[in-house]
């Protein structure tokens, strides 16, 4: 069983939900990859119906090789997040994977409102660079094999990652969790 | 059938693909081949320490390349079953990716297949493949079968990952099942530990 080799980190991952959901869901993803596109509104949904039970937490994996926009989506992505606005500018990007040229990162970026002088200085720069390979590496050290892949408070979900099946995985995260505390 | 291995012909994917099609439904067993047959023994790889067979195979029409040509570094050499399936793209997509990490340990990447050289063309140029894949066509499948990488009933090599040590002994070995890509991390670990023995032993 792959285990996560980078644990997460609140200074340095981009987190939403509720801090003290007893479950840690990460993904690894690419957003020009049509299965995290695909993965993407199940995620949404699973917030809507489970949410008190996890935080959700990305980490950009991008196959830039065959994926040509792939690492500039996700330097747009963690250039909007030095404003704040990562996961704006994440949901964005998943809902409009056929629009990752350099013009529609800039719109994404104007329309979120943000400075887009530092938006685009922040994408050329060595630190967000830098962040997206660590993010790719902590993936590979940890036997991200594709994308998505999902973690569950640290073990790797070989599961389906329809609804279902990451609910169950979650719940039954959670259940362990609750148990744990007691021991 | 196995339609996970077809999933690159539906036009949309199912949550249940990965990229490439790599399924992670679990109802799905990987050791089972793609004719639903009875799950099959696997191979061992050739052990840790032995002096790794040298070979003599086309990357190009007019080229070939040999495993002693890169005595001295660390290679890596994975066998994978086909150029285009599903699976062995994403994991040539994954070490394609990682071709600058490779760098840093000095390590040669090749890939082994038996498909012939006008296939790998095409599919490197299709994935911007950025290291030599290596044709095991003719005769078909010999250096496959001397790492203990070739499945006889498929006519196709193994899943096999080898890091084979600057003195051409292997290092570090691990064959999957056909339909899992086995991920980067084995391969990097083996590397890091290469380059430990070089620095202590310095």
């Amino acid at each position: 069983m792959s285990r996560l080799t980078m644990p997460l980190d609140e200074r340095r991952d981009h987190v939403r939900g509720d801090p003290d959901a007893p479950v840690e869901l990460l993904e690894y993803g690419d957003y020009e990859c049509p299965y995290c596109g695909l993965a993407h509104p199940i995620v949404q949904e699973l917030e809507r119906r489970i949410g008190h039970l996890f935080r959700f937490a990305f980490r950009n994996f991008p196959l830039a090789q065959i994926h040509p926009h792939a690492r500039n989506a996700a330097y747009a992505a963690e250039a909007a997040g030095m404003q704040g606005r990562f996961w704006e500018m994440h949901d964005t990007l998943f809902d409009n994977q056929q629009n990752l040229g350099d013009r529609d990162l800039l719109a994404y970026a104007q329309a979120l409102g943000l400075d887009i002088r530092q938006f685009i200085a922040d994408m050329g720069s060595p630190e967000v660079a830098q962040k997206v390979r660590d993010d790719f590496m902590s993936g590979v050290r940890s036997g991200v094999n594709g994308t998505p892949t999902f973690f569950i408070n640290g073990e790797r979900h070989d599961g389906s990652y329809q609804l279902e099946a990451l609910a169950v995985a979650i719940g039954r995260a959670a259940q362990s969790r609750v148990k744990e505390p007691a021991a | 059938m196995n339609d996970n291995h077809y999933a690159w012909q539906r036009t949309k994917p199912s949550a249940q693909d990965r990229e490439f099609g790599l399924a992670k439904d679990g109802s799905s067993n990987p050791e089972q081949d793609a004719n639903g047959a009875a799950p099959r023994q696997r191979k061992e790889p050739l052990a840790v320490g032995t002096q790794a067979p040298d070979f003599h195979l086309k990357d190009t029409p007019d080229q070939r390349v040999s495993l002693s040509d890169f005595a001295g570094r660390p290679v890596v050499l994975a066998f994978y079953p086909a150029d285009f399936s599903p699976v062995c793209s994403n994991e040539m997509s994954l070490f394609n990716e990682l071709i600058d990490e490779f760098r840093r340990y000095d390590a040669q990447m090749l890939g082994i297949s038996v498909d012939n050289v006008w296939c790998h063309l095409a599919f490197a140029k299709d994935r911007n493949i950025q290291f030599p894949l290596l044709s095991d066509f003719h005769p078909k499948g010999e250096v496959s079968m001397a790492y203990n990488a070739y499945r006889e009933d498929d006519g196709e090599s193994e899943r096999a990952l080898y890091v084979i040590d600057p003195d051409g002994k292997i290092a570090w070995s691990h064959i999957s099942p056909i339909g899992v890509n086995p991920g980067a991390d084995g391969v990097l670990d083996a590397l890091e530990r290469l380059n430990q023995r070089t620095a202590a032993a310095a």
